[in-house]
């Protein structure tokens, strides 16, 4: 599997993309995707909901196990994906498109997200 | 867990070449599931799905007082099986607590009357149950030996096994009713081929020696390249054997239940010839269970869509009324189900108030009868 170059990565395995307008986008990684199974249920925060980096801010459900979400960057939550509420199977199918989670308003970035290449040297360690 | 190295099976390479998400499953290295667990689960529901079940630990016994032996040292009528026949069993401790549920096979022998038996223990108990038959087996004329590394064991599960399995065999599937087993030759393989599984499906289970496993196991693929089959792991097996209301050890089964407890007292057959380990304590385990069972075994399904899983309390009212053992999401419901055990009171399909505490968040479920699944015949 390849991790996007663009995207940020938290060692909890979520992306993040680049902000615009200060706004990026949050997913989990085809290497947590996989490593889940097939998800069966997402729990987000709500819209306009404080989250804070590396905290919980959601769990995600697989067959086998519940896996606690964790933020990568502290802000406000501006939206979530309704699609993968309804059909939380994009996390695997597209864990890095279709598959986002929530989009986030940033104000605080933490000092070690990672590079893809440290992300996937991480991932695989 | 023990720190020791897994063991593998004789299928293992093969497992790691198709992409194997591997797991530690009673110290087997095992395959968890190969793609997506929910296509495998799909797959055997309506075609079929191929299983490396290898960590089963076979038990034979042989001898003139075998079946003496079996009737003895588990609970069902062992005597009672004939040639080429199977018996889904239990054995229990001498205060009715259950070690492990069985399917016991009798082969066909080469002189009349001391026809061979294998026991097929779970994984996780089989040396409990090998030694437990070793020392039950005091004072009878009959041998007790330790097969687990003389089989490798494959199942194909599903509505297309029998026309995938019937391309590679001569024997008769037709006459092989279900629980019943028939020594032949698949793929060329000398296999003891039973119509046996954990799935709710109807399918086979084939014991070869494991020299022979990568054949049979590639001939099967092939042959059921146009049928749709899969190789499938052990996430799925769950799924399907949850749905089907199967129990599993160390889930709805322990030491510390009876088999009245776990409602499966059919097995116990008090009218059999001679004692058996646990007989006192069952028959007052019977007739509790009868009177004033303490809780029962029960399907949840649920009205939303978190999981429950095993462990989480069952609740109504506020109040603790009993234990999910077995919880995931079904991919033929399309909903989270859990077994588990409730208050009597509470054990009634379509109680109402019953939910389940997860994480904190008491959710509704719904209480239903077993099995959640049942396949067309």
């Amino acid at each position: 599997m390849s991790n996007p170059q663009q995207l940020r990565y938290s060692k909890e395995h979520e992306w993040l993309s680049a902000a615009e307008d200060g706004v990026a986008t949050v997913g989990i990684t085809e290497h947590a995707a996989n490593a889940l199974g097939d998800v069966v249920f997402v729990q987000l925060p709500d819209v306009g909901s404080a989250v804070a980096a590396g905290e919980t801010c959601g769990e995600l459900e697989s067959t086998k196990s519940v896996s606690d979400l964790y933020a990568p960057v502290t802000g406000e939550v501006t939206e979530i994906n309704e699609d993968v509420v309804n059909d939380p199977s994009l996390v695997n199918s597209a864990p890095f498109e279709g598959g986002w989670l929530f989009k986030v308003r940033v104000t605080e970035e933490p000092a070690d997200l990672l590079s893809a290449d440290e992300y996937t040297a991480f991932s695989a360690g | 867990m023990s720190s020791s190295p897994l063991r593998r099976t004789a299928l293992d390479a093969l497992h790691r070449s198709l992409g194997a998400t591997m797991t530690d499953f009673a110290g087997w290295d095992m395959p968890l599931r190969y793609g997506s667990e929910r296509d495998e689960h799909n797959a055997v529901r309506t075609r079929a799905g191929l299983f490396d079940l290898s960590h089963m630990g076979e038990i034979t016994v042989t001898g003139p007082e075998a079946a003496a032996l079996l009737d003895h040292a588990l609970v069902g009528d062992i005597g009672g099986v004939r040639v080429g026949r199977a018996r889904y069993t239990m054995i229990c401790r001498e205060d009715g607590g259950i070690l492990d549920d069985l399917i016991v096979y009798r082969l066909a022998g080469s002189e009349a009357g001391s026809s061979p038996y294998m026991v097929v223990a779970n994984a996780s108990n089989a040396q409990v149950v090998l030694d437990a038959l070793v020392e039950r087996s005091a004072g009878f004329d009959a041998e007790v030996r330790d097969d687990r590394d003389a089989y490798a064991l494959i199942a194909v599960q599903g509505p297309e096994s029998p026309g995938i399995l019937a391309s590679l065999t001569d024997a008769d599937l037709e006459g092989l009713k279900y629980y019943a087993g028939l020594p032949g030759t698949v793929a060329g393989v000398p296999a003891l081929i039973a119509r046996t599984g954990y799935t709710g499906e109807d399918g086979f289970e084939l014991f070869v020696k494991p020299e022979h496993a990568v054949e049979l196991w590639q001939a099967l693929t092939k042959a059921g390249e146009g049928a749709g089959l899969v190789p499938c792991g052990l996430s799925c097996r769950d799924t399907l054997r949850l749905e089907a209301g199967m129990p599993l050890y160390g889930h709805e089964l322990s030491t510390s239940l009876t088999p009245f407890d776990a409602g499966l007292g059919r097995v116990v057959k008090f009218e059999k010839e001679g004692d058996f380990v646990g007989r006192e304590a069952l028959a007052a385990a019977a007739a509790r269970a009868g009177a004033n069972p303490p809780r029962v075994l029960v399907g949840l399904v649920a009205e939303g869509r978190r999981v429950p899983r095993a462990g989480y309390a069952v609740v109504a009212d506020g109040t603790v009324i009993g234990e999910v053992t077995s919880g995931a999401p079904s991919p033929t419901l399309g909903k989270p189900i859990a077994m588990a055990y409730v208050d009597a009171a509470h054990s009634a399909p379509g109680t109402p108030g019953v939910g389940v505490d997860i994480r904190g968040t008491h959710e509704p479920y719904q209480v239903v009868a077993l099995p959640f699944y049942k396949r067309q015949k």
